[in-house]
């Protein structure tokens, strides 16, 4: 075995680094090969990338960095970010909190969750993507996550435009404490709003999303579609408090499990889903467009 | 601190207390009314040792009042500071929560819909109750006695007191995650007034599925938490039994809250914590829910809602 291909397969052997960030155009010079994450097959890495970090031969869909996402999905150079300019603070001075926000800023970004506006095969959004990558915080709900799903939502119904959603997410950030728990109830509270102001609000559930997130915005969707074999559980594998009274399943906590369970509306290939929420986002549309948002109040009093 | 240091600082007062018994049976039965002087020693003795364990609690002690075993739960209140409570069973979906109660009632002869987590007392109890880890038909059970609390223009009461929403096989099958979020939207844009109190436990998402409102109270030893002290010390530390470091790092205790602006009001608990005089605080609390209440009422739906959601809002720690 030549070296140049055990050093690559060695790096790729861990979970973590098989899901770092890897830019696309500079995906190939690092290795003409990939390991996929979940059954180790060699991928040749072109064909990897051609085929949107799915595995070829296991189907495995392989989180993606928020670039890739938006790459991957929405019609090229459409994508216009929103809310770059504030940071999270450290209000509780918790352990590790500054460093690990530190090295999520190298990203150039502030947080995990990246929004804007966007357009897909053709329709006009507002886009917010989970990176889960992000700071090694696990996708974590913090304030500035919250903060942009809310003005995200705000800017939605000010421009009334439907909110495309990927979650990716291991729930409310301990770091912050019971701010980081807020946040559940602020992001449910910004779907509301969209819900009263007749706005489409379109999930879709990636690798992993769990806990806080699932308990919050990403069981809230007008249509849930999720990536096959996509984590989805309330519980993540590293909060199990309570003993499991009863034997799981084998797709357990899966995007199939959740499905199975009427929980999610259509499980989508990575292949397909710019052309599965362009079709949704012009269902929407076209009555968003016939019957424009009825003032709350107008139906109130009729 | 060590870990059992609650129960270890209860004893050493039950032992005053015993003695203290003792010397009064003693006195009364050899007629000495010169042991009075002796027994009000003791008593200072037990009173100062209060004083002292209590002035310096940390987030761990906390956390273990807020968990005492004999602490008071919620159908300990409702008895207390309603006036004629009917229970209401079930979700209309699947079936009825042992760890969820709630029902119609009144509060200072004033209706409103109050619902809880519910743990219990005994074995078979804690087995009927899940351990207060409600499942997702007691979400839906809360959000249907909101609803008709809405319908009928009365306001709600919560009481909050859950290590957690159950997260058992079942649990996920039911959609526990959607229950909850649904409870969190739904809440924010109830068109009546809420009042959430923090009794005990307040326990991550489990614990806010029920407490969105326009006041929330804690009593003085409950705890409220983005997730259990040993979960969170699993994953930073990978070190359950680090629960005490981590109570710490998230500031859990009711002081922390109100020090962040995310809660309204501490309620004093009587000295040594609420078990010790079930009376005395079920009485703070009444009287905290006629006065938020009656505050509440006086508001118009349209303004309440809004200041609801205004308050949600502005829930943040960013820098710009």
């Amino acid at each position: 075995m030549p070296d140049w291909f055990r050093r690559r397969s060695d790096k790729q052997s861990n979970g973590e680094e098989a899901n770092t960030p890897v830019n696309s155009a500079k995906a190939i010079p690092e290795g003409a090969f990939t390991k996929c994450a979940k059954c180790g097959t060699i991928l040749y890495s072109k064909d990897f990338l051609r085929d949107l970090k799915v595995c070829s031969k296991c189907g495995y869909h392989h989180r993606l960095t928020a670039e890739e996402r938006i790459a991957f999905t929405v019609d090229e150079n459409s994508f216009v970010e929103r809310d770059r300019m504030f940071f999270a603070d450290d209000p509780l001075n918790f352990p590790d909190y500054a460093t690990k926000l530190e090295q999520g800023g190298k990203t150039g970004r502030n947080d995990g969750l990246v929004t804007g506006t966007a357009r897909i095969n053709g329709n006009l959004c507002a886009i917010g993507i989970a990176d889960f990558g992000w700071g090694r915080l696990a996708g974590t709900m913090g304030s500035v996550m919250g903060e942009k799903f809310v003005r995200l939502a705000d800017f939605a119904i000010e421009k009334h435009l439907p909110v495309v959603l990927f979650a990716a997410s291991g729930g409310a950030r301990m770091q912050e404490g019971l701010l980081g728990l807020m946040q559940m109830a602020k992001t449910s509270a910004a779907i509301q709003q969209l819900a009263e102001a007749k706005i489409p609000y379109i999930v879709i559930l990636t690798d992993p999303t769990t806990g806080g997130a699932l308990a919050s915005f990403a069981s809230l969707g007008d249509v849930i579609y999720a990536e096959p074999g996509a984590t989805v559980a309330f519980a993540g594998d590293r909060v199990a408090q309570q003993a499991q009274t009863h034997k799981p399943p084998a797709n357990y906590k899966t995007a199939e499990f959740y499905f199975d369970h009427g929980l999610v509306d259509k499980i989508v290939s990575r292949k397909d889903l710019p052309s599965i929420l362009g079709r949704t986002l012009s269902f929407f549309a076209r009555g968003m467009g016939a019957r424009p948002a009825m003032p709350s109040d107008a139906r109130e009093a009729a | 601190m060590d870990k059992m240091n609650v129960l270890e600082f209860e004893q050493s007062i039950a032992k005053l207390d015993h003695t203290i018994q003792q010397l009064e049976k003693a006195a009364a039965r050899e007629n000495r009314p010169d042991a009075t002087a002796e027994i009000a020693a003791l008593q200072a003795e037990r009173d100062a040792l209060f004083q002292q364990f209590f002035s310096r609690l940390d987030a761990w002690d906390e956390v273990l009042l807020s968990r005492h075993v004999e602490r008071p739960y919620t159908l300990d209140y409702i008895s207390r500071i309603t006036e004629d409570f009917i229970e209401l069973h079930g979700d209309r979906l699947f079936g009825d929560d042992g760890a969820m109660v709630g029902g119609m009632a009144t509060i200072g002869g004033k209706p409103v819909v109050i619902i809880g987590q519910q743990k219990g007392r005994d074995l078979k109890e804690r087995q009927k109750r899940n351990f207060g880890y409600a499942k997702p038909e007691g979400y839906r059970k809360a959000l249907r006695l909101m609803q008709m609390a809405e319908r009928f223009g009365h306001p709600v009461v919560t009481l909050v007191d859950t290590p957690g929403a159950d997260s058992n096989v079942p649990s996920e099958e039911r959609g526990i995650g959607e229950a909850i979020a649904r409870n969190l939207r739904e809440m924010s844009g109830l068109k009546t007034p809420i009042v959430s109190v923090i009794i005990g436990e307040g326990g991550s998402g489990g614990a806010l599925g029920i407490a969105v409102a326009d006041r929330v109270l804690m009593l003085e030893h409950a705890i409220y938490s983005v997730i259990a002290p040993e979960g969170c010390a699993a994953i930073i530390w990978r070190d359950p039994a680090r629960g005490a470091d981590a109570a710490k790092a998230m500031r859990v205790t009711a002081k922390d809250a109100l020090a962040l602006k995310l809660i309204d009001e501490v309620l004093p608990e009587p000295m040594g914590g609420a078990h010790r005089d079930l009376e005395t605080t079920a009485n703070t609390l009444r009287e905290a829910l006629i006065q938020h209440l009656a505050t509440l009422q006086e508001i118009s739906i349209k303004e309440l809602t809004r200041q609801r959601y205004s308050r949600l809002r502005s829930m943040a720690r960013i820098k710009e």
